[in-house]
């Protein structure tokens, strides 16, 4: 369903800051994948996501989504079938807008926005029943403006808008980094929950080995821009974080003491 | 100073007012064009003060050449609209900072208004020979047709911001990055903002120059403060009065007495006789620290200047 074909990106080329983030980079997800991306600092997880999403045009390669090339379209036009959620919590809501005019915003996704309502009567009942099973109470709070929500509370939100409107492909970027570890947990479960029951294709990226291997089908481990590792199905679930660990210093050749506490942590 | 007092009047700060109040709501619409880009778009616009002018100077030019006074207002809104479109493509697509592109469309507006208007720095139009929509020598009748044209653009504000483009403009101004990852074209929202907010400049620049009789090519000078002004003042009042239910209408309402408020304190201000070429300084400090309450506030509450005070203090 989503293709990387040969995927190249340089940032700052030219000068003393050049960095070659992803160098021929090639993955192919079935539809209803569920990835997990790890990695150490600066190995390219986040730069292929914002590569699939259209940020910046790739330097060299193609991406293909459903068989259609979606290399030349913008940011904005390939959200149409592509969903995220940041790692910062304040980047995926509208601070000065009410939880419900997110959501309406959400559910618009990839569509012309016209001039009818933005938020119309009977989709306000609807969010209030998807709001109900997130245990917050946000369903009572749906014209308080979000930026007065936690940062937990923010995140589970974006988690629902991103599903809101079904997209292809979810992309989970290091979505619960900056959340406590409860926070945290709550936050993957409703990931595992609205990818399970939407039978939705998803790649998250995590630093954390644990999560890494409990959830998702399948997992990648990239270094230098490139995937070195790919496992899925029963041979994943018998993973370890020992043998993650392992596989890390010994395929990529780093020891860096940092990068295996960051693996371990 | 007795003698000044005496000199004032009050029964002529009270047969000023009315003249003040219809001047204000003119102000009041220019100020809910300075809304959308200062509030919605987080956006200081400074193409504002070329795009007042040029409202004035394009509606007086076709009354002069035969227009319908009310179609020639309806003509200065495109002209705006194109100022703001400027702005707004050298900030997307070029990639200069905004609040350059303001004062580069502002200042090239300069020679353009000039050109508008027949190389003259002034043209008037009288209202005796011309039917004008509005006139400072019929007061009332100038305050109605600014009542009436302020409540038909804040309805269809309130109506454009709920729907799903206004959302989306909206959003894109709240938080551009989320508005991308929705599917939104955040540089287009801002070049349709930008170009909303002057057409109504634009608008409320026409109905200056009929309110006057006259466009002159520095009338819009200082607009942005004025509008800045009406803004922070109707913002103030609006939370204060309303509170939590203030929402879009209370908010656009409040915008244009926030204009009407400004400029009686500007007639009081003039009444008391002081230099009326000092207005611009009381303006600005006026503005300065409005928009500094809220830093001021956050202050009083906690800052390192406290708590240096209270650790001397306890070592005392």
């Amino acid at each position: 369903m989503l293709r990387l074909e040969n995927i190249s990106k340089t940032f700052n080329k030219g000068t003393v800051n050049e960095k070659k983030a992803l160098s021929g980079l090639n993955l192919h997800l079935s539809s209803g994948d569920f990835v997990t991306v790890i990695g150490g600092n600066g190995a390219g997880k986040s730069t292929m996501l914002n590569a699939i999403a259209g940020v910046w045009p790739v330097d060299k390669g193609r991406i293909f989504l459903d068989g259609n090339d979606i290399t030349a379209l913008p940011e904005h036009k390939r959200a149409e079938f592509i969903s995220r959620v940041f790692q910062d919590p304040m980047m995926g809501t509208a601070p000065d807008m009410q939880v419900e005019e997110n959501l309406a915003l959400a559910l618009r996704r990839g569509q012309r926005r016209g001039l009818r309502w933005g938020v119309t009567a009977g989709e306000k009942a609807q969010y209030r029943e998807l709001l109900k099973p997130l245990g917050l109470g946000l369903e009572d709070r749906m014209s308080t403006k979000v930026g007065l929500l936690s940062g937990g509370q923010r995140q589970a939100l974006t988690l629902l808008m991103a599903s809101l409107k079904k997209p292809k492909l979810l992309l989970l970027d290091e979505h619960t980094a900056a959340l406590d570890p409860a926070t945290s947990q709550t936050v993957l479960e409703l990931t595992d929950r609205i990818v399970g029951d939407d039978g939705l294709t998803a790649m998250m990226i995590t630093h954390n080995m644990s999560n890494a291997i409990r959830h998702g089908n399948r997992l990648i481990m990239m270094n230098d821009g490139k995937i070195i590792f790919d496992i899925k199905g029963e041979e994943k679930k018998r993973l370890t974080k020992h043998d993650l660990v392992n596989m890390f210093a010994e395929l990529s050749g780093v020891q860096m003491e940092s990068d295996r506490i960051l693996l371990t942590k | 100073m007795e003698a000044y007092f005496q000199s004032l009047s009050l029964l002529k700060l009270i047969k000023n007012l009315p003249g003040g109040i219809a001047q204000g709501l003119i102000w009041g619409i220019m100020a809910l064009g300075i809304y959308i880009t200062f509030r919605i778009l987080d956006v200081a616009d400074l193409t504002v003060d070329g795009s007042f002018t040029c409202g004035g100077a394009v509606t007086v030019m076709l009354i002069l050449a035969g227009c319908p006074p009310w179609l020639a207002l309806i003509a200065a809104v495109p002209a705006g609209f194109l100022a703001g479109f400027c702005t707004g493509f050298l900030h997307t697509k070029l990639g200069i900072p905004v609040i350059l592109c303001g004062i580069l469309t502002q200042f090239s507006l300069y020679s353009i208004n000039l050109r508008i208007m027949g190389m003259a720095a002034n043209k008037a139009v009288s209202v005796d020979k011309f039917d004008l929509i509005l006139s400072s020598r019929h007061i009332t009748a100038a305050i109605w047709t600014g009542f009436f044209i302020s409540l038909v653009l804040i309805l269809v504000l309130y109506w454009y911001f709920g729907t799903e483009q206004g959302s989306a403009m909206r959003s894109s101004g709240s938080n551009s990055h989320m508005s991308s990852a929705l599917g939104i074209n955040t540089g287009l929202m801002k070049v349709l903002g930008l170009a909303l907010s002057n057409g109504i400049v634009a608008l409320s620049g026409g109905l200056m120059a009929q309110y006057q009789g006259f466009a002159d090519i520095n009338m819009g000078r200082g607009a942005i403060v004025i509008g800045l002004a009406a803004v922070i003042i109707g913002e103030v009042l609006g939370r204060r009065i309303m509170g939590k239910r203030l929402n879009f209408l209370g908010i656009f309402a409040f915008t244009v007495l926030g204009g009407i408020i400004y400029y009686l304190v500007v007639t009081a201000v003039l009444w008391l006789r002081l230099n009326s070429n000092d207005l611009k300084l009381f303006t600005a400090v006026i503005v300065a620290l409005f928009l500094a309450i809220p830093n001021l506030r956050e202050q009083s509450k906690s800052s390192f200047r406290k708590l240096k005070k209270r650790g001397a203090e306890q070592n005392a």
